[in-house]
């Protein structure tokens, strides 16, 4: 894992100093709310319904242990011993206190974290692949260029006020787990002669107006990447429309300019600043490569592992759901699932912390990841520790075998907590996740992403969801609509919406047709909802949804 | 009335010639450019002696993407920030390239000369200048003054 | 659809702890809803409105809500402020572990 210098410790204390100096200029008047607003986002403050709420980096998801007990023991010191784990592997504290959270930043920089440009108007903490640097499809290991990408964007003078969020997502594996497509700018590592180049996709993004990211450089040699990306945002720095801010997102600035003409742009700009990059940011970049070395593996041959799998049906299930091929075959990639049916998604308590940071220690080369889907990974356990590892997590409630199922849903904080929400989202995961517990019918409905916002903003993914749930509100009472069909990966799709929205007291009971219907028309238990629904189209879902309106219209 | 910043904190304005607009300039005077202009437009203004960009809220940042295209496009005469810019935002008008900030007095009344003084260390801790090396055209610009 | 009259009662955080607050008719600040002041009159409320805001330095995000009449008191008429005046439906946090502790 990357390792903090001097450089970056020194600028964080001294980010730190400033955030405190302007809590306390705000508090004396010294600076308006409006001015002040803008300097709390950029360091992850914001105001939900009911306190403020402190947005962490994780970048590219990584932590080691130490780092995930001082998450515990902020959790415990200053807000009510739990964090959220969020889609943009972030983890967010619901009750801070603002006074307080200067020195929850200290905490944070005392394990080299922090919460820079987890908000605001700027480029957001960059995202990575969750499996990178062990899963058995990479190409290389996205991590680094995330973390050059880190250092570029953080306190970029020119990029703190931008027209709007700006958020990257880098992906080096085969299978895109990062959902690049639906970001600002998403990149992916591609091999082509023993030489590594990245795909640059631009203009995705998901909220009020969806939209899937389109390639604007193929292969871009390693050595432009930062410079490509700064005349990418310096266009639509002053190119994006700042008199909407439903309009500033550079999606829009694609749409309305036209992805000819602004590559055109982009292009004139690249060489404008390109020169302006001596290439010592290579040198930095190789030393950081260095860093992402990874743990040497354990040379121990499998053969325990075979004979618990074997014998032991809940362990079987739980190792067929819950873990990935690593590049490695003597080891493996562990999901912990964070959706314990009836559980809030991706929240964790201190105690799950502390026992997944000693775990990790134990079995886990002291390395852990956070997921986009809200769970917590550990990237390398040898084979021959995942029963023990398995007996250990149980107890804690940190062994459900449902990674990829409909339970392990994303959902965003909703109207429980967020101040721009319409409806609730956590209450309807747990009604979900519940529901088809209890039906123990999870594993036969097989793969099937369940993804849920609160609002438009679409922050719990609705949109790429197999199954997207949005809350509205529909003149003061909580509604739901369902878009089906939607697709998170390299071969990502917007949802299609089914029809009219559902009362919270209907929604699951349309879930449960739905599913059933599925069930009942796929070809094969190997035939998942999503392929399902690609063969077959709307038609056989909507019937199952309105039933009524079905039976109306055949009686017309 | 406005309040001049720079390194050294509150200085007394030294340019007392108008700033003209872009519509009305003509090369030799100084030039106030508003937040919105055409990247396009810079190539003929780089004679200024001294050029204005305009920050009509702190929450507009696109001041801060013009003077650095500027100093890239070799633009080596006085560059200033003018109107709503707050302390916090010293380091990054320094980094982008501009010399100095002119602020309305209502914003220095509320924020005075040591606020801005914490924030003049910015050529310390700054990501940028290790990450480009020393070939960064900004600070090539600013020597030459 | 027939639109019960409304009440309005001005709303915000308190900009250290963060806590819903609500604006009492002696112009202080409460963190319990049944002390907020009530206004039947808009153009009254738009005044307090601007007063209450003026107390910058210890609130943030100040509004006007709807609250509708409720056996003789008042209840939020819509239920984001329901959840703001009881706290979120996964735990048991926030003002419904008990206001009068505050
Ligand atoms: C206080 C809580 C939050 C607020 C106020 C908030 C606000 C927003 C807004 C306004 C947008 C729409 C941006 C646009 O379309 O321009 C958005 C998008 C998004 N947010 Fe959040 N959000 C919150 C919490 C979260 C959480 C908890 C997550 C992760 C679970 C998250 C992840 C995302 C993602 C993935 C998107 C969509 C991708 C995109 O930016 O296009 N946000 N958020
Ligand atoms: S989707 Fe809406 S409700 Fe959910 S967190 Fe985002 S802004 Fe809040």
């Amino acid at each position: 894992m990357y390792k903090y210098n001097d450089f970056d410790r020194s600028f964080i204390e001294n980010r730190n100093r400033q955030f405190r100096a302007q809590v306390a200029r705000r508090i004396d008047g010294s600076l308006t709310e409006d001015e002040f607003k803008p300097l709390r986002l950029m360091n992850g403050v914001y105001l939900q319904l009911h306190a403020y709420m402190l947005r962490v980096a994780i970048p590219y998801g990584s932590l080691n242990s130490a780092q995930l007990r001082q998450l515990a023991y902020i959790a415990e010191r200053w807000d009510r011993g739990y964090g959220h784990f969020t889609t943009r592997q972030n983890i967010q504290y619901n009750w801070p206190k603002l006074s307080d959270i200067p020195e929850m930043l200290d905490a944070l920089a005392a394990v080299n974290m922090h919460a820079i440009q987890t908000s605001g108007n700027t480029i957001r903490n960059v995202t990575a692949d969750h499996f990178a640097g062990a899963a058995a499809d990479e190409i290389a290991d996205p991590r680094p260029y995330a973390e050059l990408i880190r250092q570029w964007s953080t306190d970029h003078p020119e990029f703190q006020f931008l027209p709007r969020k700006f958020k990257v997502a880098v992906s080096g594996a085969h299978q895109d787990r990062a959902v690049t497509k639906a970001h600002d700018i998403g990149l992916r590592i591609t091999e082509r002669a023993g030489k590594i180049g990245f795909d640059v996709i631009i203009g995705g993004g998901l909220g009020r107006t969806p939209m899937i990211g389109k390639t604007i450089q193929e292969f871009l040699p390693v050595d432009d990447l930062l410079p490509y990306i700064e005349a990418v945002v310096s266009v639509w720095n002053l190119l994006g429309r700042r008199d909407n801010k439903y309009k500033a997102r550079i999606k829009i600035t694609v749409h309305e300019t036209g992805i000819d003409e602004i590559k055109a742009l982009i292009d004139q700009r690249f060489n404008e600043i390109r020169p302006s990059f001596s290439g010592i940011d290579q040198s930095l970049l190789n030393s950081i490569i260095a860093d992402f070395q990874g743990p040497e593996l354990r040379n121990e041959p499998v053969h325990e592992f075979h004979t618990r799998y074997d014998s032991a049906a809940v362990f079987r299930s739980w190792i067929d759901t819950n873990t990935a091929a690593h590049r490695d075959n003597t080891h493996s990639i562990v999901s912990i699932s964070l959706k314990k049916p009836g559980q809030t998604p991706g929240d964790a308590s201190s105690a799950q912390m502390r026992v997944i940071a000693d775990l990790a220690e134990k079995y886990g080369y002291d390395e852990i990841r956070i997921s986009h889907e809200q769970n917590i990974v550990l990237p390398h356990v040898h084979k021959e520790d995942l029963f023990a590892l398995y007996c250990a997590l149980k107890p804690y409630d940190l062994a459900t075998a449902n990674i990829g199922l409909i339970s392990d849903i994303i959902a965003c904080p909703g109207m429980d907590y967020c101040a721009l929400a319409t409806a609730r989202s956590i209450p309807i995961a747990q009604q979900i996740a519940t529901h088809f517990d209890a039906l123990k019918i999870e594993h036969d409905i097989g793969h099937l992403q369940v993804k849920i916002s609160g609002c438009i903003n679409a922050c719990g993914h609705h949109h790429v969801g197999h199954i997207g749930i949005l809350g509205l509100d529909r003149a003061g009472v909580e509604n739901y609509q369902i878009t089906l069909g939607g697709d998170a990966t390299q071969t990502a799709t917007l949802g299609e919406r089914a029809g009219p929205g559902f009362s919270a007291d209907d929604l699951l009971p349309a879930i449960d047709r739905l599913i059933t219907a599925y069930l009942s028309v796929r070809l094969s238990p190997a035939e998942t909802f999503l392929e399902t629904y690609r063969r077959l189209g709307q038609a056989p879902f909507k019937a199952a949804l309105y039933p009524e309106t079905q039976q109306n219209t055949k009686a017309a | 009335m406005s309040q001049l910043i720079n390194d050294t904190g509150f200085v007394p304005n030294d340019i007392t010639t108008p700033f003209v607009t872009l519509d009305h300039w003509t090369t030799g005077c100084a030039l106030q450019l508003t937040s919105d202009t055409d990247p396009n437009d810079l190539d003929r203004i780089l004679s200024a002696p001294c050029i204005r960009i305009e920050f009509p809220t702190s929450a507009d940042g696109r001041g801060f993407t013009l003077a650095r295209l500027l100093r890239l496009r070799g633009y080596k005469g006085h560059l200033r920030a003018f109107g709503h810019v707050i302390a916090d935002q010293f380091a990054m008008a320094r980094r982008s390239g501009f010399d100095d900030v002119e602020i309305h007095d209502t914003v220095a009344r509320r924020q005075p000369h040591d606020q801005w003084l914490f924030r003049t260390d910015w050529q310390d801790h700054d990501y940028q200048s290790r990450l480009r090396g020393d070939r960064s055209p900004i600070q090539s610009a600013q020597n030459t003054l | 659809m027939p639109t019960p009259k409304l009440s309005q009662i001005i709303t915000a955080n308190a900009l250290i702890n963060g806590d819903v607050i609500y604006f009492t008719r002696h112009g202080t600040w409460s963190p319990n809803f049944d002390e907020a002041e009530v206004f039947e009159d808009d153009a009254i409320a738009q005044d307090v409105l601007i007063r209450a805001s003026a107390q910058a330095d210890q609130t943030v995000g100040v509004y006007l809500t709807k609250v509708a009449a409720d056996n003789g008191s008042y209840k939020p008429a819509h239920f984001r402020e329901d959840f703001r005046k009881t706290g979120p439906s996964n735990y048991f946090h926030g003002k419904q572990e008990g206001v009068k502790n505050v």
